[in-house]
């Protein structure tokens, strides 16, 4: 399994400072998650982390590589290795659901076509949609776009998995079983997952290491044990915002 | 002096220029880009046929007939109602006016699929999946215009060529003989030369300022539209600066 750690991010939009010195380490084969209220810029970190955006300050580990300076062949290599999982679910339209899963496998794999339709078939199944490769993007619902993404980032058996809000705009039962099946896909592929969101159901259910992002700044960080069974030593921010979702008194 | 729209279309240029050069960095499968260039190809060609076919047509048509109007003196012969159109359809009219036209089809078109692309975080999934998306999606469509717009450019030019003998010969203005007769006597080689380099700078410019219009939208479903129209515009202005540089340079 391969460590994930990221020391001392600092972003600016223009004048703005949007995170401040951010350090952290990412509990490899475990669900972690970053989260905090609308605005505190918990996806400007994570586009950092997988390189969508350039920090001013800091560095971002894989393993021993700092992904941010190392050269474009090692970037790649490591971007091989990851999965994810965005909001929109960026499916491309112009491919049908078995096309958008094989694809990373036919850009990077030497796959026969008879292996690559077995692993979308089997990567279909595993998300609950087997079946469905002849259909469009824009033929099935949000919550189907949102699995046949997962199975599209688990194409490739990656080592690191990034949800960016997996279960936004979904209904509650939908939401649910997208939690679960980034928890089922961390234990079976030990993938290091790193989810988003300011959904505190989705934390009670599937999170283990939490990362608490206020204002640009990472005010707390700790296991979900503590942060649910010990809120009177959480900061005045964390616990209001426990308090607002009703998760503590 | 306010100089920030100077800024800004420095700003424009320098962001253009490196989004080309990206454009040929990081290439990955040859049968990738091969698959997306065949895609590209067919679509910007076979799609713009019937609409090429139709405007050629007329154009043709059209400046016969305006043609023969403006000739009224009985000493200037009916072949000479040939020559100017054909002329005028090998220099301008076909590669020019069927470049304005496809920059509003093509263009627009190019420019709102890779602004859906951006703002639906498809180019977002392509980077991080480790593809330059610059190349993805930027490179087969300059090659497929470079591609097709020669040959639309040819096709239009044989259109407009048979637009004006057929309104030539139904107002009476030019018969077919004496049409092809002036046709072939101010005909050099040279101006084919020049109708497919201005064929293949208009795909170019088509394709790569609607490819960079797409790219960088930020926003929404109205973003997108406006980097559509941005991209039409922006390309009919290029289009004809390089139509008056071109013919300044080489005619």
């Amino acid at each position: 399994m391969s460590e994930l750690r990221i020391e001392h991010i600092s972003k600016w939009f223009g004048k703005q400072r949007v995170l401040h010195d951010i350090s952290f380490f990412f509990h490899p084969g475990k669900v972690n998650m970053i989260i905090g209220p609308s605005g505190c810029g918990k996806t400007v970190l994570l586009k950092c982390i997988v390189g969508l955006i350039q920090p001013e300050q800091g560095q971002v580990w894989f393993g021993k590589i700092d992904f941010l300076r190392t050269d474009p062949a090692s970037r790649r290599s490591i971007l091989r290795n990851l999965g994810m999982l965005f909001q929109s679910s960026a499916l491309f339209d112009s491919m049908n659901v078995g096309e958008n899963v094989a694809f990373p496998l036919r850009v990077f794999t030497e796959q026969s076509e008879k292996e690559i339709q077995d692993r979308v078939a089997y990567c279909l199944e595993r998300v609950g949609l087997a079946g469905i490769q002849h259909k469009y993007p824009a033929e099935i619902s949000g919550g189907m776009k949102r699995r046949v993404g997962l199975a599209r980032a688990i194409a490739l058996n990656p080592q690191y998995l990034f949800c960016d809000e997996p279960n936004s705009g979904l209904d509650p039962l939908t939401a649910r079983r997208i939690d679960e099946l980034i928890q089922e896909l961390t234990y079976e592929f030990h993938t290091t997952t790193v989810v988003v969101t300011h959904d505190l159901k989705s934390v009670v259910d599937m999170g283990e290491e939490i990362l608490f992002l206020y204002d640009g700044r990472a005010e707390w960080h700790g296991s979900k044990a503590v942060m649910l069974g010990q809120p009177e030593s959480l900061p005045p921010n964390l616990r209001a915002f426990l308090r607002a979702s009703g998760l503590i008194e | 002096m306010n100089l920030n729209p100077l800024l800004k279309g420095f700003e424009d240029l320098g962001r253009y220029l490196l989004l080309l050069a990206r454009s040929f960095t990081g290439l990955l499968r040859f049968r990738l880009y091969w698959q997306l260039w065949t895609i590209e190809s067919i679509q910007m060609g076979r799609d713009s046929i019937f609409l090429v076919a139709i405007i050629s047509f007329f154009v043709g048509a059209v400046t016969t007939v305006q043609t023969a109007y403006q000739i009224v003196s009985p000493f200037i012969p009916k072949a000479t109602i040939g020559a100017i159109v054909s002329t005028s359809a090998i220099l301008e009219l076909a590669p020019t006016v069927t470049s304005l036209v496809l920059a509003g089809r093509i263009g627009s078109n190019i420019a709102s699929q890779i602004g859906s692309m951006r703002v639906s975080e498809q180019i977002d999934a392509l980077e991080v999946m480790g593809i330059n998306s610059a190349t993805y999606l930027v490179l087969p469509r300059l090659l497929g215009a470079l591609f097709s717009f020669p040959i639309l450019v040819i096709y239009a030019c044989f259109v407009a060529h048979a637009g004006g003998i057929i309104a030539g010969a139904f107002t009476g203005a030019v018969n077919p003989t004496q049409f092809a007769v002036g046709a072939r006597g101010f005909f050099q080689p040279f101006q084919l030369v020049f109708m497919l380099i201005k064929a293949v700078t208009f795909g170019f410019i088509i394709s790569t300022v609607s490819a960079y219009q797409g790219y960088y939208v930020k926003g929404g479903a109205l973003e997108v539209g406006a980097a559509s129209t941005r991209a039409v515009v922006v390309s009919c202005l290029m289009i004809l600066v390089a139509d008056y540089v071109l013919a300044q340079l080489l005619l």
